[in-house]
C-alpha cells in the first residue's frame, strides 16, 4: 500500500490528509512537533481571551483520526532524503515514505531588532505562543504594559487580546495608516478610529528600533526609531508578517526560492514530493495572486487539490475568485474579488467608497474605469454572500448591476438594517446617475438545481 | 462603575441570605378551628388521621413549617395503610401527603412574614431585583463597545464548571425538589406572593403561582442582560422580547385571569406533548364542564399539535416555538445565556440526545393514547396498564424530573439546553419535521469557515456546527432552536438562519470552497 507522509498538521496538511482518505485507502501519516492533534490557529486568540478552552479550536475529535486510519506522529524533521525517500528526526527511528507532502506551513519574520530574542518578546503564531503569552501577560499586575509592533493582522488580534486582560497596548505601526497597504484608505482610517475607541495606543509610522533587557533577560522596555522614545513594557509582540518555515529543507535536494518551489499541480522539483500552504511557492504566480499565499483558505484549497494529484487525478491549482476575511475588534470585514490600496491600485481600477455615519460600517467596490466591469468589493460590518459575489464575478457583471443587486447578496442576520438605498443614493449623486435598488429573490439568491 | 457593580452583588447575596432565612421564619399553629373547617371542605372522614393530628400537632405553635407538615404527611400515610389494610377505602385520603400538608400549613401560618408580605416582598424580590440591575447596567459601559465580548467565560468560576456553578447547581436541584416534592417548605415565600395573586385570580397563591411569578420576574431581569449583551443584534433583542412577552402574558397574566373569571387555568401557547396533561381525563372534565370557551380550549389545543405547530416549523423551522414562544426556551434563553457554552458537542452526546429525546416523545404518545382509549372506553385499566401509574410514572419522572430538577438545575454544569435538547416531546415532534419538512436551515457563507470554533461552542444544542461550516455544507439540524448564537458569534460572517425554497436547502452552497477544480464533478458525485 502506498504510504502518504505529511508534514506538518494545519488546515493544509490536515485537508490534505482528509480527501485522500475520501479518495483512497493510502496509507497516511500526519506529522507534527507543535501538538498532538489538528487545531484551528486562528482561533488561539479566542483561548488567551476566554472564549474557548484549547479543546474546542480542535475540529475533530480525538477519536477521529484512528477511526479514519490517519495515522498521527509527534516528531520533528530534521532532514528529507529524497533519494531514499526517507525522513530523519530530531529522535527516533526514520520513516519511509512513498509520496511526501510539505506542508509546514509558515515562521514568523524578525528583522534583526536588538533584543528580538529576550523573554517576553512573543508572537502568535503556534500553540507555543500561545503558552508563552499566557506566561509573560497573564495580567495587568504582571503585565503592566504591551507594545505590539507590525500593523496587519495578527497585530490587531494581539492588541485585543491584551485589551481583553486590561493590559495597556501601545501599538507600532510602521504605515502612515493600519494595513494601508491592502485597504483603501477610508477603510483603513476607520479601523485606525476602531483601534483607538477601544483604548489602545495607537503608533502610526512608528518602527521598532530595539528592545531592552532587564538584568534577568527579560524585556524591559523597547525604543521607537523615528523619535527615541523609550516605553516601558513587559512583553513584546513582533508580528511583522511571516515567511516559510523551511529552515530543515537547506541542505536537501527540494529547490526552494522563499519558499518551496512547486509547479501548478503543486508538485516540487523531485516528483512525489509536494509543497502546500504557507510554506509553498508557486514559480510562476496565479494570475492576480502572490506566489506565496499564507491565508487559511489557499491552505486548505491547495490541501484539496494535492489530494486529488496524489489520487491519480492530476490536477491544477486553481485557486477561484479571491476572497478573505477578518475581524478588527467589533468590525468584520469580507472581500470578494480584487479591491486595492491607492498605493496597488490597477491603472484602470477605480473605487466607488461609502461610510456610514456611525463609522463602523462602510463598504468599497472597485469596477473598470473603461468597461464598468465589477472587480470586487470590501465590506465592514456588514456580510455579504460568497455564493453571489463569486457567480457576478463569473458572469462580469457590472458595476452598476451589482450596485442595484446588493440586497441579494445580504448576508446580516434577519432583522437588521439594509443601507443599499443609502449606498445607492451616494453613487447616483456621485455618478449623475439614476441605479434604483432591485427587490430580492430566493431563485437570484440561491442557485437552484435545475 | 466598578463599584456599582459590587455594590449590586452584595445586594443580590445579601437578600439571598435573607431569603434563604426566610424559610425559617414566623410561627406555625394549626388551631382546631381551622383543622375542622379543612376536614369539612376536603370531606376527610378518617377518623384515625383526625385523631392522630389532634393528639400531636393541633393547637400546638411551631417556629418553622417543617416539623409540622411532616407530621401531617406522616399522619396522611399511616391513617391510608391503617385502612387500606382494613379495606375501609371511603376513609383513604387520596390526596398527596405533601399536597395535603402544604394545604394545611398554608392555612396555619402566622407571625412575622404573614404580617408583612408587602414588606418583605420588596426587601427581597424588589432588592434582588434592584441589586441585579446595579450588577448588570454598568457592563454597557464596562464591558465596551456593542458587539460579542464573552471574554473570561471560560475564566470564570460561575460559567465554567468553578465552585460557583457547583453552589448553583445544588441550589436549583435543592429548589426544585422542595418545589415539586415538599412544597410546604417554602411556604413563608408562597406568603410573600400572596397579594400578587389575590390582585389578579382573586385567590392565594400556590407554590404554582410562586414559581410563576419568579420565573417571570427571573427571565425579566435576565432580559435585561440579554439586551445589553445583544444590543448590536436585532434578531437577539427580538427573540428575547418575544419570549419575555409569551411567558408574562401567556403564561402567567391570561392564565391567571382566566381563574378570575372562573375559567379553566390555560396557557394557550403551551402544546401538547409538552403541556402532556392536556388528554388527561381530569382535564378533559374540566375543559367539557366549562362549556363552550372549555371546548374552545380543547379544539385549539388539537389544533395547536396538529396544525400550527407543524404548519409553522415547515414555513419559520422549530424556532419559531422554541427560541420564540416557549417558556422553557424563554427561561433557557434569559437565565440559562450564561451556560450555554457547556453543552457537549460530542458524537457520544448526540447519540444519546437521538434516543432519549425521541424515546420520551413515544413514552408521551402511547400514554396519551392509551389515556384516551380509557377515556372514550370508560375503563381505567387498558391492555392490562393502569392509565394512572402510566401518567404517575411520565409526571414524575419526565414532567418533574427531567423537566424541573434536571431540566433548569443542570443548567450550570451542562448547559441551558438539557431538557430541551435530551427531553422535551415537543422539541423531538418538531425536530423532525424541521429535518425534514422545512423551509430553515443555517446557511453557510460559502468557502469564508476558517475553523475557530466559536459557532460551536456556544450552540446550546449541543451542535458542532463549524463540522458543516468547514465544509461549506448548510446546517440543517432536528434539534436546532434556532436562537442565532453561532451566528452572532462567529468573527467572520459566516452563518445566516434564513427561510427559503426547500430545494438545494442542505447543500445548496455546494463545495464553494474557493476551489474551481471539478466544481462540477463534485456536485455529480454527491
Amino acid at each position: 500500500m502506498e504510504h502518504i507522509a505529511i508534514i506538518g498538521n494545519g488546515i493544509s496538511g490536515i485537508t490534505a490528509a482528509r480527501h485522500i482518505r475520501k479518495l483512497s485507502n493510502k496509507k497516511i501519516t500526519v506529522i507534527s512537533s507543535e501538538t498532538d492533534y489538528f487545531f484551528s490557529r486562528t482561533a488561539l486568540m479566542y483561548v488567551y481571551m476566554g472564549h474557548m478552552k484549547f479543546k474546542h479550536t480542535q475540529p475533530y475529535e480525538n477519536w477521529f483520526w484512528k477511526k479514519n486510519d490517519i495515522t498521527l506522529k509527534k516528531g520533528f524533521v530534521t532532514q528529507i532524503d529524497t533519494t531514499q525517500k526517507t525522513l530523519l528526526f530530531s529522535e527516533g527511528e526514520p520513516l519511509s515514505f512513498d509520496k511526501l507532502i510539505i506542508a509546514t506551513g509558515s515562521k514568523p519574520n524578525k528583522f534583526g531588532w536588538p533584543g528580538q530574542n529576550l523573554k517576553g518578546v512573543v508572537n502568535l503564531y503556534h500553540k507555543q505562543d500561545l503558552d508563552a503569552i499566557e506566561t509573560y501577560a497573564p495580567n495587568n499586575t504582571v503585565c503592566k504594559h504591551a507594545v505590539i509592533v507590525g500593523g496587519g493582522l495578527i497585530g490587531i488580534e494581539l492588541a485585543e487580546m491584551f485589551h481583553s486582560r486590561h493590559i495597556p497596548v501601545t501599538f507600532l505601526v510602521r504605515e502612515d495608516s493600519y494595513w494601508s497597504a491592502i485597504l483603501p484608505s477610508g477603510e483603513s482610517e476607520m479601523i485606525n478610529n476602531e483601534i483607538r475607541k477601544n483604548g489602545i495606543n495607537l503608533r502610526l509610522e512608528s518602527n521598532l528600533k530595539h528592545i531592552n533587557s532587564d538584568a534577568n533577560g527579560h524585556v524591559k522596555s523597547i525604543v521607537i526609531a523615528e523619535t527615541g522614545e523609550e516605553i516601558d513594557c513587559d512583553i513584546v509582540g513582533l508580528t511583522a508578517g511571516v515567511s516559510p518555515n523551511i529552515g530543515f529543507l537547506e541542505h536537501s535536494t527540494i529547490e526552494t526560492n522563499r519558499g518551496i518551489l512547486v509547479d501548478r499541480n503543486l508538485q516540487t522539483n523531485i516528483k512525489d514530493i509536494y509543497a502546500i500552504g504557507d510554506c509553498a511557492e508557486q514559480r510562476v504566480a496565479v494570475e492576480g495572486r502572490r506566489p506565496i499565499e499564507a491565508v487559511w483558505y489557499t491552505g486548505r484549497i491547495m490541501g484539496e487539490t494535492v489530494a486529488q494529484t496524489i489520487c491519480n487525478k492530476e490536477t491544477l491549482y486553481t485557486p477561484g475568485h479571491w476572497f478573505n476575511s477578518a475581524k478588527f475588534f467589533d468590525i468584520e470585514y469580507q472581500t470578494y474579488g480584487w479591491v486595492n490600496s491607492e498605493q496597488h491600485m490597477k491603472p484602470n481600477e477605480s473605487h466607488f467608497h461609502w461610510m456610514h455615519q456611525d463609522q463602523t460600517k462602510c463598504l468599497t467596490i472597485a469596477f473598470d474605469k473603461t468597461t464598468q466591469k465589477f472587480l470586487g468589493i470590501n465590506t465592514f460590518g456588514i456580510r455579504m454572500r460568497h455564493e453571489v459575489f463569486n457567480r457576478w464575478l463569473d458572469q462580469n457583471k457590472s458595476v452598476d448591476f451589482v450596485l442595484e443587486h446588493l440586497q441579494i447578496a445580504h448576508f446580516d442576520p434577519e432583522f437588521y438594517n439594509t443601507y443599499y438605498h443609502d449606498v445607492l443614493k451616494k453613487f447616483n449623486s456621485e455618478n449623475n446617475r439614476n441605479l434604483e435598488l432591485k427587490k430580492k429573490r430566493w431563485s437570484q439568491i440561491f442557485t437552484l438545481k435545475s | 462603575m466598578k463599584t456599582l457593580r459590587t455594590f449590586g452583588l452584595g445586594l443580590i447575596l445579601a437578600v439571598s441570605v435573607l431569603f434563604i432565612s426566610l424559610l425559617f421564619m414566623g410561627q406555625y399553629k394549626l388551631t382546631s378551628a381551622t383543622f375542622e373547617k379543612f376536614i369539612k371542605l376536603n370531606n376527610i372522614t378518617s377518623s384515625v388521621f383526625i385523631t392522630d393530628l389532634e393528639n400531636s400537632v393541633v393547637d400546638t405553635e411551631f417556629s418553622t413549617p417543617f416539623y409540622l407538615a411532616n407530621s401531617i404527611a406522616k399522619a396522611v400515610e399511616s391513617a391510608n395503610a391503617y385502612h387500606k389494610t382494613n379495606k375501609e377505602w371511603g376513609q383513604v385520603i387520596w390526596t398527596k401527603p405533601h399536597s395535603l400538608a402544604y394545604q394545611i400549613v398554608k392555612s396555619s401560618g402566622t407571625g412575622i412574614v404573614v404580617q408583612n408580605k408587602l414588606r418583605l416582598w420588596f426587601l427581597s424580590f424588589g432588592l434582588a431585583i434592584l441589586g441585579a440591575l446595579m450588577f448588570m447596567l454598568p457592563a454597557l459601559n464596562l464591558k465596551g463597545p456593542p458587539g460579542i465580548k464573552n471574554n473570561h467565560i471560560f475564566h470564570s468560576s460561575a460559567t465554567n464548571r468553578g465552585w460557583i456553578a457547583w453552589f448553583v447547581f445544588v441550589f436549583l436541584i435543592l429548589f426544585y425538589l422542595v418545589l415539586y416534592f415538599r412544597p410546604s417548605y417554602m411556604i413563608n415565600w408562597v406568603y410573600l406572593v400572596d397579594p400578587v395573586s389575590e390582585s389578579l385570580s382573586g385567590n392565594p397563591a400556590s407554590q404554582w403561582f410562586l414559581y410563576g411569578f419568579l420565573y417571570c420576574v427571573i427571565m425579566s431581569v435576565m432580559a435585561v442582560r440579554m439586551y445589553i449583551k445583544y444590543r448590536h443584534n436585532k434578531y437577539q433583542v427580538l427573540r428575547t422580547t418575544s419570549v419575555l412577552f409569551f411567558q408574562i402574558v401567556f403564561a402567567f397574566l391570561i392564565p391567571e385571569i382566566l381563574v378570575r373569571f372562573e375559567k379553566p387555568w390555560y396557557d394557550f401557547k403551551n402544546a401538547f406533548p409538552l403541556d402532556y396533561d392536556f388528554f388527561f381525563k381530569w382535564n378533559l372534565d374540566e375543559l367539557l364542564a366549562n362549556g363552550g370557551f372549555g371546548l374552545f380550549i380543547l379544539v385549539w389545543g388539537v389544533l395547536l399539535t396538529l396544525v400550527i405547530v407543524p404548519v409553522m416549523v415547515y414555513f419559520f423551522g422549530k424556532r419559531w416555538y422554541c427560541s420564540w414562544v416557549c417558556g422553557c426556551g424563554g427561561l433557557a434563553e434569559t437565565l440559562g445565556d450564561p451556560y450555554r457554552q457547556l453543552s457537549d458537542k460530542s458524537l457520544f452526546s448526540w447519540k444519546v440526545e437521538r434516543w432519549l429525546v425521541h424515546g420520551v416523545l413515544v413514552f408521551a404518545v402511547l400514554m396519551t393514547g392509551l389515556t384516551l382509549y380509557g377515556y372514550f372506553a370508560g375503563t381505567y385499566k387498558v391492555l392490562g396498564v393502569k392509565v394512572q401509574t402510566l401518567q404517575d410514572i411520565y409526571g414524575f419522572l419526565i414532567g418533574s424530573i427531567f423537566a424541573g430538577v434536571i431540566g433548569t438545575g443542570f443548567y450550570p454544569i451542562f448547559g441551558n439546553r438539557v431538557w430541551c435538547r435530551f427531553g422535551c416531546p415537543l422539541a423531538a415532534y418538531m425536530g423532525v419535521i424541521q429535518r425534514f419538512k422545512s423551509r430553515f436551515r443555517i446557511t453557510t457563507n460559502g468557502g469564508q469557515c476558517i475553523s475557530c470554533g466559536n459557532c460551536s461552542t456556544y450552540c446550546e444544542q449541543g451542535i458542532d456546527v463549524r463540522a458543516y461550516a468547514q465544509k461549506g455544507e448548510n446546517i440543517v439540524r432536528a434539534s436546532c432552536v434556532g436562537c442565532g448564537v453561532c451566528s452572532a458569534v462567529c468573527p467572520r460572517g459566516v452563518l445566516k438562519l434564513e427561510n427559503g425554497p426547500e430545494e438545494g436547502r442542505i447543500g445548496s452552497s455546494e463545495v464553494l470552497l474557493g476551489n474551481e477544480m471539478n466544481l462540477m464533478d463534485q456536485l455529480q458525485d454527491k
